[in-house]
């Protein structure tokens, strides 16, 4: 188990979700695949005027608006996502210039598909629980890519959410411990110059995300001597809506546990924002002196597991900014020729 | 040896030995290891005979593992290099042909045992590497080249199958059923769960009239046999004696448009007629067919082939409940390639495994009650191949003698 010398938790935290929605049964329209057992009810899709760094700033400013601090406090800036605007030059500097933490502050972009932003959040604790910074910002955000026509187009979404790492005495919520599980698995990749992601069909499921998630979950339970019965809310990574039900299932969570955090049937799988903006959803509606369990998992692959306790600051501070749920309800339906304009499918010569 | 209908019927061929493995989606394992486990398996049950020859069947690892020369390879890694081996593939028969061409080098005296493996490595490829390869059985000037696959194959017959005999919207559904039934006994199935007719109507279409549960799940597996001539049965086993009745192989045209009738499996048809002719046997008195079906379709067209129904009658067995394990011509007594799970060229080598178990009793809950003589046939493409096995339970042999 990973524990800091000093406690480190969730001084703030914010999600984003952009307004516009693309129903499933819409794809499944345009590509002719029936409307029986599509894996969502519809996905988050980010605006013409959008991507990962403005996404990142609106979701920042809501964590910032929770923590109450000084920007120029942030000691780093770190962005998790596989949909950086660029390939070279750095999302986090114009976040962190944005939200005025420059320039006495590092930064950097992670890349380890959709689990970039827990591991910014795991190189987080380590920063503050070393006493190397006060406060440091992980934010996980994502505009996923989906080939038109590949079962990836009905899930892949937009969206994430931002949490600022600090002292266990100002937090909304405390970090207990956390665990990382990496292997090398190549169940989903985008090489360097391809426009999308390909993908081991099933091979994703049981070698990939299941085992990840049930090891790193199990390691980090039987490590913090805890029971699924010990956590009010568990929350998974969520590329469908299946995969997170089966896991917390097999875990031994209950339907309900899971309920607040899972998302995905109405905003998608927003890759390396969707452990996180679950949380945020499960931060907007816990009670203090709860345990939550979060577990990401990223392709090729990996899990990071966090055992949360909330405190009473939580109540407190979480209604100065928007919840996750008003970003759900901030909803305006799009067709798929809308939506092949606003991600650049459509490309004139 | 006995001519018959100008064929020779095989003459004190056992049987010694039958491994299987698993079929499912072996990420984990290589096509070597896969087939080292089959090889394994069976080399123990035949109480650790070591093989003069190894005679390979696999359809897809050229195209998918980019792996040829699999004699050479299993050989080495089974620990027995140095022997005869060689591959033999007749895409979805490659496993019955490899078993052929055992039968005849031990009937021609020059071997006295032979391991025969049919293995399948696909779950390291998906979607359209997978497709593309399987397409590969088919006529690729006139057929594949036009983008047809196996499925759509599959889903013409059907069509006019039940166009040209009136059948039912899902009256093809018995074979699904009772073979995945048949598979919840099997611990080497791929989906050991039972269907209902709901499961069946409901089902979504991949070729129409073809649905999800009309076709056979393509999955990674091994099976493997060891085969002994009469003198050299290893003694002491205590256990009935499963001797090969008939081997026989038949061609048709490759390309499904060259076939004059294609719901008349014309290879399938000969290749009976051949292997009854060896066993001295007929369509009645044979007690379980481990039959092709890796679409619904084919098993109705297998069991007329066979003469277990007149023409355009072969759904009716499925349709009245005569294909289970206590009906009138019990089939997939293991769950067939639809439950048990479709591992291509290794295909033909898990139906005759299985039959060898159904003959000596050894088939424990997916046993068929006093099973003594049974059938297996395993086609190649849209059944331009053929191959027939007749098995046969032989008492007389229990202490080794050559009794045939």
């Amino acid at each position: 188990m990973l524990k800091p010398i000093q406690d480190v938790g969730f001084v703030g935290y914010g999600a984003y979700i952009p307004r516009y929605r693309l129903p499933a049964r819409e794809v499944a329209r345009i590509w002719k695949s029936d409307d029986e057992g599509l894996p969502i009810r519809e996905k988050a899709v980010a605006g013409l005027d959008e991507d990962v760094v403005t996404m990142s700033i609106e979701a920042a400013r809501n964590a910032l608006a929770r923590a109450g601090i000084d920007p120029s406090e942030i000691r780093a800036v770190w962005v998790g996502s596989e949909s950086h605007p660029y390939a070279v030059k750095p999302t986090s500097t114009i976040v962190a210039e944005a939200l005025g933490a420059v320039p006495h502050t590092q930064a950097a972009d992670w890349e380890f598909a959709c689990k970039a932003g827990t591991e910014a959040v795991q190189a987080a604790i380590g920063l503050v629980g070393s006493g190397m910074a006060r406060y440091a910002l992980s934010i996980g955000m994502d505009t996923a890519q989906g080939r038109p026509g590949d079962a990836l187009e009905y899930t892949a979404g937009a969206g994430g959410a931002a949490y600022l790492l600090g002292p266990a005495a100002e937090s909304m919520a405390v970090i207990e411990g956390s665990y990382s599980f990496v292997t090398d698995t190549p169940d989903f990749w985008r090489r360097a110059n391809e426009r999308y992601p390909e993908h081991g069909q099933r091979f994703t499921g049981e070698p990939a995300y299941f085992k990840h998630i049930e090891a790193a979950a199990g390691a980090l339970m039987e490590a913090t001597g805890t029971r699924p019965a010990d956590f009010a809310h568990a929350v998974f990574h969520q590329p469908n809506t299946k995969f997170p039900q089966r896991v917390a299932k097999t875990l031994g969570f209950t339907p309900e546990q899971i309920r607040a955090g899972l998302l995905v049937p109405v905003i998608g799988n927003t890759y390396a924002g969707s452990a996180l903006v679950g949380l945020t959803a499960v931060l907007d509606a816990a009670e203090p002196e709860q345990r939550i369990l979060v577990v990401s998992f990223g392709s090729g692959a990996g899990s990071d597991a966090f055992c949360l306790r909330t405190t009473g600051a939580l109540l407190e501070r979480r209604q100065r900014a928007p919840s996750t749920q008003d970003y759900i309800d901030r909803r305006t339906e799009i067709d798929y020729a809308t939506y092949a304009r606003y991600r650049g499918k459509l490309t004139l010569e | 040896m006995s001519p018959a209908a100008g064929f020779g019927a095989p003459s004190g061929i056992y049987v010694a030995g039958v491994g299987l493995t698993p079929v499912g989606e072996h990420w984990e394992l290589s096509l070597r290891e896969i087939a080292l486990q089959a090889i394994e398996a069976a080399r123990a049950d035949a109480g650790g005979l070591r093989p003069q020859a190894l005679f390979v069947g696999n359809m897809l690892a050229p195209a998918l593992s980019g792996q040829t020369h699999l004699g050479a390879l299993l050989a080495d890694f089974a620990g027995l290099r140095g022997i005869e081996a060689a591959v033999f593939e007749a895409a979805g028969a490659s496993g019955g042909a490899a078993l052929r061409q055992a039968c005849l080098a031990l009937a021609s005296g020059m071997i006295d045992s032979a391991l025969v493996v049919g293995v399948e490595k696909i779950t390291d490829r998906i979607g359209p590497a997978v497709n593309a390869a399987l397409a590969g059985a088919a006529d690729a000037d006139y057929e594949a080249v036009q983008g047809i696959t196996p499925t759509a194959q599959a889903a013409l017959l059907m069509r006019r199958y039940m166009h040209e005999h009136q059948v039912p919207a899902g009256g093809l559904a018995g074979f699904a059923l009772a073979a995945h039934a048949n598979a919840v006994d099997n611990p080497y199935a791929i989906y050991r769960r039972r269907l209902t007719a709901e499961d069946y109507a409901g089902a979504p279409r991949i070729s129409d009239p073809v649905t999800l549960l009309d076709a056979a799940p393509v999955a990674d597996g091994a099976a493997a046999l060891l085969l002994t001539r009469g003198e050299a049965y290893p003694p002491g086993a205590h256990r009935p004696a499963a001797r090969v009745a008939a081997s026989a192989v038949a061609t048709s045209a490759l390309a499904l448009h060259d076939q004059p009738d294609p719901l008349f499996l014309s290879a399938a048809a000969l290749a009976c007629q051949r292997a009854y002719a060896q066993a001295g046997v007929g369509p009645k008195e044979i007690q379980l067919f481990e039959l092709h079906d890796a679409f619904t379709v084919y098993a109705a067209l297998a069991l007329e082939a066979a003469g277990f129904a007149e023409r355009g009658q072969g759904w009716r067995l499925a349709a009245d409940g005569r294909i289970t394990r206590d009906g009138l011509i019990p089939i997939s007594t293991f769950g067939g390639s639809k439950a048990r799970g479709d591992p291509g060229g290794a295909t033909g080598v898990y139906q005759v495994a299985e039959v060898v178990l159904q003959v000596q009793g050894r088939a424990g809950p997916a046993q068929v009650q006093g099973a003594r003589l049974g059938m297996a046939q395993c086609l190649g493409g849209a059944a331009a191949t053929a191959v027939t096995h007749i098995l046969t339970r032989d008492d007389s042999a229990r202490q080794g003698s050559d009794s045939s």
